[in-house]
């Protein structure tokens, strides 16, 4: 765990609408830190459709989803926004001055001066399979739900399970790295990604991995961390494989998770918000993109990048209730820096 | 209406909850569950891309096999039944008139 990270606004959730407010708040001099429980940024756009094309996005006849992402961080960089990635904001604090103190799943501390949620609809948590003691092994305890830094597993005995594209490609990409690579899986063909199926199929036949077709992983053994697995194939016969890592990749779906048991107003899992300036119940918090309902709410990109610039001009009067703003044009300052 | 077809959700085993679906719409089994609030999240609204749209068909009419798309996001489940489907991917025409359904468990 590192010191305390301090900035202006903390916004919770690296979507679009996050990554937008980066830039009004940079705008106003107002620096920013991002907090996403994914490992990348980009929200639903990066993790469910970074090949599809958009076509309401003001000035972009037609835009990929992750070349808007790509764009948008390009945008914000000269803000030098600051990241914690793959962390979820657990818990939130507002102190006697009014600032904020969150803290994420790993222990990260954000201080802050307002806190600006875009957490969309909800952080993307994996799909767990149904492994009797799977939670045991959770935190560092051998179970990885994703893959954020693949150097954790340099050398590393691993079990991989899934059928889809990410159990495919890390398979793919682990198997440089990792001493050992089992990729279990309970159909008989990936019927997806061809290429990612045919490339394993081929590691496979080299012996560079393991592939284990017909089975799912069905017990995990370990004294405190994980040791074994058992994988039992769909005609009863089990084995028993020793080590350091079982990482199941089933997907990720978007679940409200902490952010409904903040005290804030909801509304159908969706935080009640102000339309002058998207501010929640609680002072000094703004919620921003498709994680905030308003009468007339749309939860379209486009809305969420007006309802951050409003957001900014509201945290900047929270944050100094004292100085005057006078909107400038970006065309009237020039290329934007803090 | 002449076009309205039936569909059968199974809420609990023996338990059939009969659902009217016009097939003049372009409406998906998705949508349709969507608007008798069935809670099926549809996280990226009919796609093949999320697969919250999760249902196991129980009996009835043979349905078209699902596209490459289709097999790839249900690939991606932690648990998939025989006859798992995408609801968003059948769509409601006349020959399905019958089908019976259950929604799957959110994963
Ligand atoms: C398939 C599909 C197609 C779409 N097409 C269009 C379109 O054509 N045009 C359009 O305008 N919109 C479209 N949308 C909707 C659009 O993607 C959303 O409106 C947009 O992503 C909302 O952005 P956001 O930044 O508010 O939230 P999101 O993109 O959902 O990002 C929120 C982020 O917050 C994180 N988060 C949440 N809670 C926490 C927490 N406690 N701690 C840490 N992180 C957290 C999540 O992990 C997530 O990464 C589409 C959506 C889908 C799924
Ligand atoms: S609604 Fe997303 S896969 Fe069907």
């Amino acid at each position: 765990m590192s010191a305390v990270i301090s900035t202006d606004i903390c916004i919770i959730g690296a979507g679009p609408v996050g990554l937008f407010a980066v830039f009004e708040a940079g705008l106003l001099k107002l620096r920013c830190h991002v907090v996403d429980a994914l490992p990348q940024p980009g929200g639903q756009l990066s993790e469910i459709y970074p090949k599809k094309p958009i076509y309401d996005i003001p000035g972009y006849p037609e835009i990929l989803a992750g070349d808007l992402i790509d764009n948008l961080m390009k945008q914000i960089a000269p803000f030098h926004p600051t990241f914690t990635l793959g962390e979820r904001v657990e818990s939130f604090a507002k102190l006697d001055d009014g600032s904020f103190r969150l803290t994420t799943t790993d222990g990260t501390e954000v201080q802050c001066k307002a806190v600006a949620i875009a957490g969309g609809l909800g952080s993307f948590e994996p799909r767990k399979p149904a492994v009797e003691n799977l939670e045991r092994f959770e935190g560092g305890k051998g179970v990885h739900y994703m893959v954020r830094d693949p150097e954790h597993f340099r050398g590393k005995k691993i079990v991989i399970a899934g059928g889809g594209d990410s159990a495919l490609d890390w398979t793919n990409f682990l198997a440089n790295v990792a001493s050992e690579v089992t990729l279990v899986h309970r159909g008989t063909t990936f019927r997806g990604a061809a290429d990612s199926a045919e490339k394993v199929q081929k590691l496979h036949e080299a012996g560079k991995i393991k592939l284990v077709l017909s089975s799912n992983v069905t017990h995990l053994h370990g004294n405190g961390h994980l040791q074994e697995v058992t994988i039992t194939g769909n005609n009863g016969q089990a084995e028993t494989v020793p080590l350091d890592a079982f990482v199941p990749l089933f997907g990720l779906t978007p679940k409200l998770g902490p952010i409904g048991e903040w005290g804030l107003g909801l509304e159908n899992d969706a935080v009640l918000v102000n339309t002058e300036d998207y501010s929640t119940s609680l002072p000094g918090v703004y919620a921003i993109g498709d994680i905030n309902t308003y009468p007339g709410k749309l939860k379209l990109i486009l809305c969420g990048f007006h309802e951050a610039a409003l957001m900014c001009q509201g945290a900047f009067k929270y944050i100094y209730p004292d100085k005057k703003y006078t909107l400038k044009y970006t065309t009237v300052n020039g290329a934007p820096s803090l | 209406m002449e076009n309205d077809i039936r569909i059968y959700v199974e809420d609990a085993p023996g338990q059939r909850r009969e659902l009217e679906a016009p097939t003049d719409m372009g409406l998906s089994l998705m949508e349709l569950l969507k608007a008798n609030d069935y809670p099926i999240q549809a996280t990226c609204g009919g796609m093949a891309l999320c697969a919250t749209c999760h249902v196991e068909i129980l009996a009835g009419p043979p349905l078209i096999e699902p596209s490459d798309d289709e097999w790839a996001m249900l690939d991606t489940l932690p648990v998939l039944h025989e006859t798992s489907r995408l609801s968003c991917q059948i769509r409601l025409q006349p020959n399905l008139d019958g089908l019976v359904i259950r929604v799957a468990d959110p994963a």
